[in-house]
C-alpha cells in the first residue's frame, strides 16, 4: 500500500488492522486509537481520498489503497492552514482526538469550500473529544476555510 | 522590556508536535524487544479464585509468560494496594491486591497477567488461561447494600458500610422547627468516568548496567506513583524514573495508582525484556475507576422572603468495592453543599457504602457537582413553591464580597477549616444574567410557547475549593546556550501547563517565553512533585515558578552587577540579558552569565554568589484558593422525543488572576461538555449480578459537536489573596454547575406539565416517561385539537 505517497510492503498476519499496521508496522504513531470499536474518530485516516476508521479496517483489505495520515498535512515541517487555525484558536488540549479531527476536516473542507457551522458540527460527530467541549474545533474550521479560500484567490 | 507574559492570549508550545502527528504518548514509545502484556481478568463481580491453570495459554506459540500472584515480588502477593488518601473515618481501609490473590470483588479485577510477542498473541492468551472460581454473591444496587440482609461485599467484612460520618454546624433541628417553610428532596445521582480518549497505558523497561527501572504511564501523577512502585518493588526511589508523557487527558481517574503498574513493572524486573500494556477502551469501562451513584435526601428550611435558615440531609455514595482515594468524593460534596449562600444551619450525614463493582474516585468535579445539583435543586423548590424568581432568590441569600474571607463553619478536605479567601458571588451571578438576557427570557418563552415550543432557563451557582496541597515543584536554570530550563512535578493531560508555565518564568527571570524550555511528568527532573488533580497546579506550580524564577533573576542581578562593577540597583534584566544602567550600558546574555556562575576551576566564587543560576522553590498553599461562578443555560425540550435541546450557554467564572485567557476559556467550555454529559447522555450501567452493560461508546455516550453549544464566557477576577499570583484553579468550574443548571432549565421548559427533575442523567427516555406520568401527552393533544 502507498501512505503519504511512500510505498510499503510488509507480510502481516491478516487479523492485523490498518491502525495497528500505520503505527507499529510503520512507525507513523500520529494515528491514534481511542476505542477500537469505531466510535470515537481517533483513529481517521483517508482511504484513497474518503476518511475511512483505521481501527476497523484490516491492513490487508486495504492493499493497494492510498493511505493519507496526519503525518502528511504539515509540509516541510511547516503547519498547514488547517492545523494553524488549531493552535491559533485553541482547538485541541490532550491532542489525542486532534489527528482524527484534522483528517475529518481535511476530507470537509476538500469536498466543501464554505461550510457553516451546523455542516461543521454535523461532520464532526464522528469524532468525540473530551477535552475542548468542541467549540474551538467549530472556530477553528470555520477559520481555515475562510483562509483557504483567501489562498486560492491570491 | 519584554511584553508581560501573565495574562495575555500566548497560544501553546504543545501544539506544533501534537498537530504533526509528533506526539510522544506512551504507546508511541518504541522500544527494540518489547514483550506486550494482557490481563486475565474475572468474568465475576465476586467469587473466589481456587485455580488457575496457564498450561493451555502457554503452549501457544508467541506466549512468553503467565504470571499470578505467585510470581510477583513479595510485598505484592502479601500486601494490598496503598491507600493513597487514608482518613481516620474509614471503617473498611480496604484497597486490592495487583494480582489477585483470593478474593475478588468486582467484575475486571486482575487475576493474572500474560505475556507474549504481540498484544493480539497475549489477547488470545488471556482467554486461555483456565481460572476455576467460586462465585459468592454480588451486591451492586447502592440502596441495596445498606439495607438489612444485604450480600456483602466482602466476604470477611460484616457489612457494606465503608464510612459513616457527619458534617455539621449550627443549631439545625432548631432552624427547621421554627422555619416557615420547609422543603425536601430526594435526589438521585450518577456520574460515570472520566472517559479520557487516551485509555491507560504502562510500558517499563529495567536497564541492568545503570539498574534503573525507568516506567512510562498514562498517569497524572507519576511521582505519587513511583514512591508507590518503590515500596511494592522493594526498590530504592532513586532506582525508578516515571515519565508520564503526553497524556491523552486525564480527568481525575488518571490520578490513581493502578494495579497495573507495578506488575508491569514487576514483569520487565522479571522477564529483563521491556514489556507494555496498553489498556483497550472495555477495559477502561470496567476497570478504570468511575464516580456512579449518590442518593441524596435533604431538605431546605427558609423564612417567608425564602431566606435560608438551615440545610439538612443524609448521602449515601457508593465507593465500589474499594477505597482507594479514600472517602473524598462524599466529603468534598458535603462541605460544597452550602456553597455561595448564606447557610447558619447545616447537617448532612453521609454514609459510604462499598458494592462489587469498580472503585470510585475523583472524576472532574468530585463530588461537587452533586452536591451544587442538591443545593440548587432545593433553591428552584423554594423560588417556586414561595412565588420568588430564581434569580432573586439566589439574590438575597449570597454571601456578600464584604463578608470575605468567609468562614462557613465546616472543614474542608484540606483539614483546614472551610474559609472562603475571596469571591463577588453577586457580581459572578449578575454577569452570568446579563451575557444570558435573562430580562428577556420570559417574553422569549412565551413567544416560543404561542408556537408550541418548549423552552426553559436555569441557573447553577457554585464555590470550589481549588488548588490543593500538599506543594509543587518548580526548578528554574539558566543554561549556557542562553536558554531557562524549568523542571516541574507538575503534569500535563491537555491543560498547556509547559505554556503557562514558561509565561510565569518569561515574566519572572526576564527573558523571551520562546527561550524557555518546560519539562514536566518526569521524575528525573525534580526530586519531589504530586501532580494533577484537584485544579491545583496553577496555584501550586504557578507560584513555585514565580518564587524560583524571581530567585534566579536575583541571582542573574548579583552576579552581573559583581561583574559589571556597579550597583545591583543599577541592573535591568530583560529578553534574556542583563544591563547596566550607568556608563555605556554594559550587557551580558543569560548564556554568559550562566558560564560565570560556573566559576573557574580552583578559584573562589565571589562572596554571596551562589553555584549556578538556578533555583528550586517548592510553594505551599495554606489552604484551597476557592473558585466561583454562575451558569445559565437556556434549552429547548421536544415533548414528542424527549430530546434537548442548549439553546444558550452562559457562564461567568472567577478563578482569581488568570494567566492566559486562551486556556482558561478552553478548560472551561470542556468543563461545560463534560457538565453537558453528566446532565443528559452519561450512565454508566451494571445488573444486579453487578456486571457492567454499557462498555463501549455506543452504550455509553459522551457529548458530541451537535450536543455542545459554543458558551459565552464573562470572567471576573477577583485574586486569591493567599498566593503571590493570585491565582486559583480553573479545571474543574466548567462541569460542576452544569448539570444543576440543565436540568432547571428542562423543569423550566416543562413547566406547563408540571414536571419535576430531580435526577442526572436525565435521558430522552426519562423524560418522555416523566411527561406521561405527567399527563403531559393528553395536554398537548387537547392543545392540538383546540387550535384545529
Amino acid at each position: 500500500m502507498r501512505v503519504n505517497g511512500v510505498h510499503y510492503e510488509r507480510e502481516i498476519e491478516p487479523r492485523m488492522t490498518l491502525g495497528d499496521f500505520l503505527r507499529h508496522e510503520i512507525g507513523l504513531t500520529g494515528t491514534h486509537l481511542g476505542c477500537e470499536h469505531g466510535v470515537c474518530g481517533a483513529c481517521t485516516v483517508l482511504i484513497d481520498g474518503r476518511t475511512g476508521r483505521s481501527c476497523l479496517a484490516f491492513a490487508m483489505q486495504e492493499d493497494g489503497s492510498e493511505i493519507t495520515t496526519v503525518e502528511s498535512l504539515a509540509q516541510g515541517g511547516e503547519l498547514n492552514i488547517l492545523q494553524q487555525a488549531f493552535q491559533d484558536h485553541h482547538a485541541l488540549q490532550c491532542g489525542f482526538c486532534t489527528p482524527g479531527m484534522l483528517m475529518t476536516l481535511t476530507e470537509l473542507l476538500r469536498d466543501n469550500q464554505n461550510p457553516n457551522e451546523t455542516e461543521v458540527r454535523e461532520t464532526l460527530t464522528g469524532n468525540l473529544c473530551r477535552c475542548t467541549g468542541y467549540a474551538a474545533i467549530v472556530e477553528a474550521a470555520l477559520d481555515a476555510a475562510q483562509r483557504l479560500a483567501a489562498a486560492r484567490e491570491a | 522590556m519584554g511584553v508581560k507574559q501573565f495574562g495575555a492570549r500566548v497560544k501553546r508550545v504543545e501544539d506544533p508536535a501534537l498537530l504533526k502527528g509528533q506526539g510522544r504518548f506512551v504507546d508511541d514509545v518504541k522500544m527494540p524487544g518489547v514483550l506486550h502484556a494482557c490481563f486475565v481478568r474475572t468474568p465475576f463481580a465476586h467469587a473466589f479464585v481456587r485455580n488457575i491453570d496457564s498450561t493451555a495459554a502457554l503452549q501457544l506459540e508467541g506466549v512468553v509468560a503467565v504470571f499470578t500472584a505467585a510470581d510477583m515480588p513479595q510485598r505484592m502477593r502479601d500486601e494490598r494496594m496503598p491507600m493513597l488518601v487514608p482518613n481516620a473515618a474509614i471503617a473498611a481501609l480496604r484497597t486490592q491486591h495487583a494480582l489477585a490473590t483470593h478474593e475478588i470483588c468486582y467484575a475486571g479485577q486482575t487475576v493474572a497477567v500474560v505475556i507474549a510477542q504481540s498484544r493480539y498473541i497475549a489477547e488470545d492468551a488471556a482467554a486461555l488461561v483456565d481460572v476455576d472460581y467460586e462465585t459468592l454473591p454480588a451486591i451492586s444496587d447502592l440502596r441495596s447494600a445498606v439495607a438489612p440482609g444485604a450480600a456483602v461485599a466482602h466476604s470477611d467484612l460484616p457489612d457494606n458500610i465503608a464510612s459513616s460520618f457527619k458534617m455539621e454546624y449550627g443549631d439545625v433541628d432548631a432552624a427547621f422547627a421554627s422555619a416557615p417553610h420547609v422543603f425536601e428532596e430526594k435526589l438521585w445521582q450518577h456520574r460515570g468516568g472520566g472517559m479520557a480518549m487516551e485509555t491507560r497505558a504502562v510500558l517499563a523497561t529495567h536497564d541492568p548496567a545503570t539498574d534503573m527501572l525507568t516506567v512510562w504511564t498514562g498517569s497524572q501523577t507519576p511521582h505519587i506513583g513511583r514512591r508507590m512502585m518503590a515500596d511494592m518493588l522493594d526498590r530504592s526511589v532513586e532506582s525508578i524514573r516515571c515519565i508520564a508523557p503526553d497524556v491523552g487527558g486525564g480527568f481525575g481517574p488518571k490520578a490513581i495508582f493502578y494495579a497495573e503498574e507495578p506488575v508491569i513493572a514487576a514483569c520487565a524486573l522479571k522477564l529483563g525484556r521491556p514489556v507494555k500494556w496498553v489498556e483497550d477502551r472495555r477495559e477502561h469501562f470496567m476497570c478504570a475507576t468511575q464516580e456512579r451513584d449518590q442518593y441524596w435526601d435533604v431538605a431546605l428550611a427558609v423564612d417567608a422572603q425564602g431566606r435560608i435558615q438551615g440545610v439538612r440531609g443524609a448521602l449515601l455514595h457508593d465507593t465500589g468495592a474499594f477505597v482507594p482515594w479514600g472517602i473524598i468524593m462524599p466529603y468534598i460534596a458535603a462541605a460544597t453543599m452550602p456553597g455561595p449562600y448564606v447557610v447558619p444551619s447545616y447537617r448532612l450525614d453521609v454514609r459510604v457504602a462499598l458494592t462489587n463493582k469498580v472503585a470510585t474516585t475523583p472524576v472532574r468535579g468530585a463530588g461537587r457537582p452533586q452536591a451544587v445539583f442538591a443545593m440548587e435543586r432545593l433553591m428552584d423548590r423554594a423560588a417556586r413553591e414561595l412565588g420568588i424568581d430564581p434569580a432573586e432568590i439566589r439574590r438575597r441569600n449570597f454571601v456578600q464580597p464584604e463578608q470575605m474571607p468567609y468562614s462557613v463553619g465546616l472543614m474542608f478536605r484540606d483539614g483546614k477549616p472551610l474559609i472562603y479567601d475571596s469571591g463577588d458571588y453577586p457580581k459572578g451571578q449578575s454577569e452570568a444574567l446579563r451575557i444570558a438576557d435573562y430580562e428577556g427570557f420570559r417574553a422569549r418563552q412565551s413567544a416560543a410557547l404561542a408556537q408550541g415550543r418548549y423552552i426553559g432557563i436555569g441557573i447553577g451557582n457554585y464555590v470550589e475549593g481549588t488548588g490543593l496541597g500538599p506543594f509543587e515543584g518548580v526548578t528554574v536554570r539558566v543554561l549556557q546556550n542562553g536558554k531557562v530550563a524549568v523542571a516541574t512535578g507538575a503534569t500535563q493531560q491537555g491543560q498547556g501547563t509547559r505554556t503557562t508555565l514558561a509565561q510565569i518564568v518569561a515574566d519572572s527571570v526576564g527573558c523571551r517565553f520562546e527561550d524557555v524550555v518546560v519539562t514536566v511528568g518526569d521524575t528525573a527532573a525534580i526530586a519531589n512533585g504530586v501532580g494533577a488533580f484537584a485544579s491545583r497546579q496553577a496555584v501550586n506550580a504557578g507560584n513555585s515558578a514565580t518564587l524560583a524564577g524571581t530567585a534566579v533573576q536575583a541571582q542573574i542581578v548579583q552576579l552581573a552587577a559583581q561583574t559589571l562593577g556597579v550597583a545591583p540597583e543599577d541592573i535591568d534584566v530583560a529578553d534574556g540579558q542583563a544591563m547596566a544602567r550607568t556608563g555605556n550600558k554594559p550587557v551580558l546574555t543569560f548564556g554568559e552569565l550562566a558560564r560565570l556562575s560556573q566559576g573557574m576551576p580552583g578559584f573562589s566564587m565571589q562572596p554571596g554568589q551562589t553555584a549556578g543560576l538556578e533555583n528550586t522553590a517548592y510553594f505551599t498553599p495554606p489552604q484551597a484558593a476557592y473558585c466561583s461562578g454562575t451558569h445559565v443555560v437556556e434549552v429547548e425540550v421536544d415533548p414528542e422525543t424527549g430530546g434537548v435541546k442548549i439553546l444558550r450557554y452562559s457562564v461567568a467564572h472567577d478563578a482569581g488572576n488568570i494567566i492566559n485567557p486562551l486556556i482558561v476559556d478552553g478548560q472551561v467550555q470542556g468543563g461545560v461538555a463534560h457538565g453537558v454529559g453528566n446532565a443528559l447522555f452519561e450512565w454508566m450501567k451494571y445488573d444486579e449480578q453487578g456486571q457492567p452493560l454499557t462498555t463501549s461508546f455506543a452504550d455509553y455516550l459522551i457529548p458530541m459537536a451537535t450536543d455542545v453549544p459554543t458558551c459565552e464566557i464573562a470572567h471576573v477576577e477577583t485574586p486569591s489573596p493567599l498566593n503571590p499570583l493570585g491565582v486559583k484553579g480553573a479545571g474543574e468550574g466548567g462541569t460542576i454547575p452544569a448539570p444543576a443548571a440543565i436540568l432547571a432549565a428542562v423543569e423550566d421548559a416543562l413547566r406547563p406539565f408540571d414536571v419535576h427533575v430531580t435526577e442526572t442523567p436525565l435521558t430522552p427516555e426519562r423524560i418522555v416517561e416523566l411527561l406521561e406520568a405527567a399527563g403531559a401527552y393528553e395536554q398537548i393533544n387537547s392543545q392540538i385539537e383546540e387550535r384545529a
